[in-house]
């Protein structure tokens, strides 16, 4: 049992992979919670795709994939800040519009490189056995500055996120901190690229949130659970793809779905199998004089015998 | 009521909150216009009016989170924009999202939040004032219960214990009479009664002109532009209520005449009864 831990470890590069899955699974996490409170899942997973073309942009150039990313990411935080504060156009078909032209620019340029459908393939699912110490590194600074902004700021998102107009009144710049969100996200779909990919990063932002939710009615608790599920799903699914040969991304992914769907079972109080109990509970609790009536001779006896 | 059209009046507005020539305008369309008043520190203001007829504009207005195009408003002499923090608002319950995770506690906490702006964590004196307010609303049992969980009354009641947080100087209430209980309804009339007695300025949009002629000492009538503003005495009539509502306002009893309101203390409960009674009335909507 140990060994199915630990053997992998012998390797330099299950060793690198084991230290992105962690700090990826504790951002998304995190990040998660406010994405999920304020329905912003449609958003995070335009995030990830107007941030395709940064990537593949920077690759070309021989650059920084983070640099192109961030570059990309923010700027597209800022066009849908801004699109969002124009009523009359429609939030989610300007985003739709947004982040399909994007990704498709996106996919147009990576076709000229050489080995496109490998290098496509690796940014698109990720690469976590190919992480090299200086991504660690990366990540751990975008993803620490990420956590750290979010403690200082704790309580402006929180009253932001919840009493939006009681923020405004209270005088809190609340346009800049629904950019800051955003940018904080991107930050977040950056960290994750080498670990879950382009594509499957929204489901590491919303899922391991989701399954915090029904587990408590406390923010700091949800924010904490979601960052735990989060390195929880990372960590099994690294070893599990491991031991079963594959893709260690999607097997990240699956894990924390597997999570989900255990806590919305049998979560305490919100899962499924406690309300069923509830409300069979409730019934036998009012069923006594219900049971009396049926069983009444005046209702049984007519009938022949 | 004074007009002035120079602006150095400060001196005499010191205690006031003033409002100029107010106009507000959504795009390119005008909501609220031609809004004059000048209230004093102790008075309580009833915004009454019909649905879309700018109620909670005007209070938005004065909090500067609507777009005013024209028009000032001062408050104790100064730009309201720097006196956000004497000013407390209670919003319409419907605004929020009451599946989030956050207690009763933490909410009124929020209160707390503009005296430590950015970076500051609340400390012990802010608990004592949030458990203190929430005594004050009877809901400090409640002080863990996730939102949620609470009765429209008692969500509101919540959402009061916030506003008396921040220890301000004005209370903003959005329709704070809507969809609550007779224990929850008592309460904000208490509350409104204790403001107006420490010497704060009350602002209560309301579509209850029951609750609005008990607990007020002027009406503010608005319907896309003001149409009235005054003592009791001159607003709370049939006339001006139907200038007000756009067509005659269907009362149970006359208005006209009866003015017990006028000389009405907020906290006299038999005397609510009375005007409960007596002045029992509806408009119609639209």
């Amino acid at each position: 049992m140990v060994s199915y831990f630990t053997d992998p470890l012998q390797y330099e590069f299950m060793k690198r992979a084991l230290i992105e899955v962690i700090l990826m699974g504790a951002v998304t996490g995190a990040v998660g919670a406010y994405i999920v409170l304020r329905g912003l899942a449609f958003i995070g997973d335009a995030l990830s795709h107007a941030i395709f073309p940064g990537i593949v942009i920077a690759f070309l150039l021989g650059r920084s994939i983070f640099a192109g990313a961030l570059l990309f990411g923010v700027l597209t935080s800022a066009a849908i800040a801004v699109v969002a504060t124009n009523r009359r156009v429609k939030e989610d078909s300007a985003i739709g519009v947004m982040f399909a032209g994007t990704f498709a620019l996106g996919v147009v340029l990576i076709s000229s490189s050489r080995n496109f459908t490998r290098d496509l393939a690796s940014f698109l699912f990720g690469n976590v056995l190919g992480v090299t110490t200086s991504d660690i590194w990366l990540s751990a600074i975008v993803g620490g500055i990420v956590l750290l902004l979010m403690v200082l700021l704790y309580k402006e998102l929180l009253i932001t996120s919840f009493d939006r107009v009681a923020a405004q009144a209270m005088g809190l710049p609340v346009f800049w901190l629904d950019l800051l969100l955003l940018v904080l996200i991107s930050l977040t779909i950056v960290v994750s690229l080498r670990a879950v990919g382009n594509i499957l990063v929204v489901a590491m932002l919303v899922t391991p949130a989701a399954a915090a939710r029904m587990l408590t009615d406390r923010m700091p608790v949800m924010i904490a659970l979601s960052a735990g599920i989060g390195v929880l799903s990372g960590v099994l699914g690294l070893f599990v793809s491991y031991h079963a040969d594959v893709a260690a991304g999607g097997t990240i992914v699956l894990v924390a779905t597997a999570i989900f769907g255990l806590v919305w079972l049998f979560a305490p109080g919100h899962g499924f199998v406690a309300s069923q109990l509830l409300r069979a509970r409730l019934a036998r609790s009012s069923a006594p004089e219900t049971k009396v009536l049926f069983e009444s001779p005046e209702i049984q006896s007519p009938g022949p015998h | 009521m004074t007009m002035t059209d120079t602006l150095p009046r400060t001196l005499d507005h010191e205690d006031c909150l003033v409002i100029r020539d107010l106009t507000v305008a959504y795009q390119r369309k005008v909501v609220l216009k031609g809004v004059q008043a000048d209230i004093r520190r102790g008075q309580v203001i009833g915004v009454i009016g019909p649905n879309g007829g700018g109620k909670s504009t005007l209070l938005k207005a004065i909090l500067g989170i609507a777009p005013v195009i024209s028009g000032k408003i001062t408050l104790f002499g100064r730009p309201v924009s720097e006196m956000r923090s004497h000013l407390a608002y209670v919003p319409q319950r419907e605004v929020v999202d009451w599946d989030f995770p956050v207690t009763v506690g933490d909410v009124v906490m929020m209160g707390r939040y503009p005296r430590h702006r950015w970076l500051r964590r609340p400390g012990r004196a802010d608990r004592e004032v949030v458990e203190r307010m929430l005594a004050r609303v009877d809901m400090l049992e409640h002080k863990d219960a996730q939102i949620g969980q609470l009765s429209g009354g008692q969500q509101q009641r919540v959402f009061i214990a916030r506003a008396l947080a921040q220890e301000a100087d004005v209370l903003l209430l959005d329709e704070p009479m809507n969809g609550i209980d007779a224990a929850t309804q008592e309460v904000v009339l208490q509350v409104i009664e204790e403001q107006r007695l420490a010497g704060n300025i009350v602002l209560l949009a309301t579509h209850d002109l029951v609750s609005a002629s008990c607990a007020c000492d002027c009406l503010c009538c608005v319907n896309e532009r003001m149409v009235s503003y005054g003592p009791l005495t001159e607003t709370y009539t049939a006339s001006n209520l139907a200038a007000t509502y756009g067509g005659p306002v269907i009362m149970l009893a006359p208005a006209t005449g009866a003015q017990p309101a006028h000389t009405h203390h907020a906290g006299d409960h038999a005397h609510h009864e009375h005007v409960h009674e007596n002045l029992g009335m509806d408009h119609r909507d639209g």
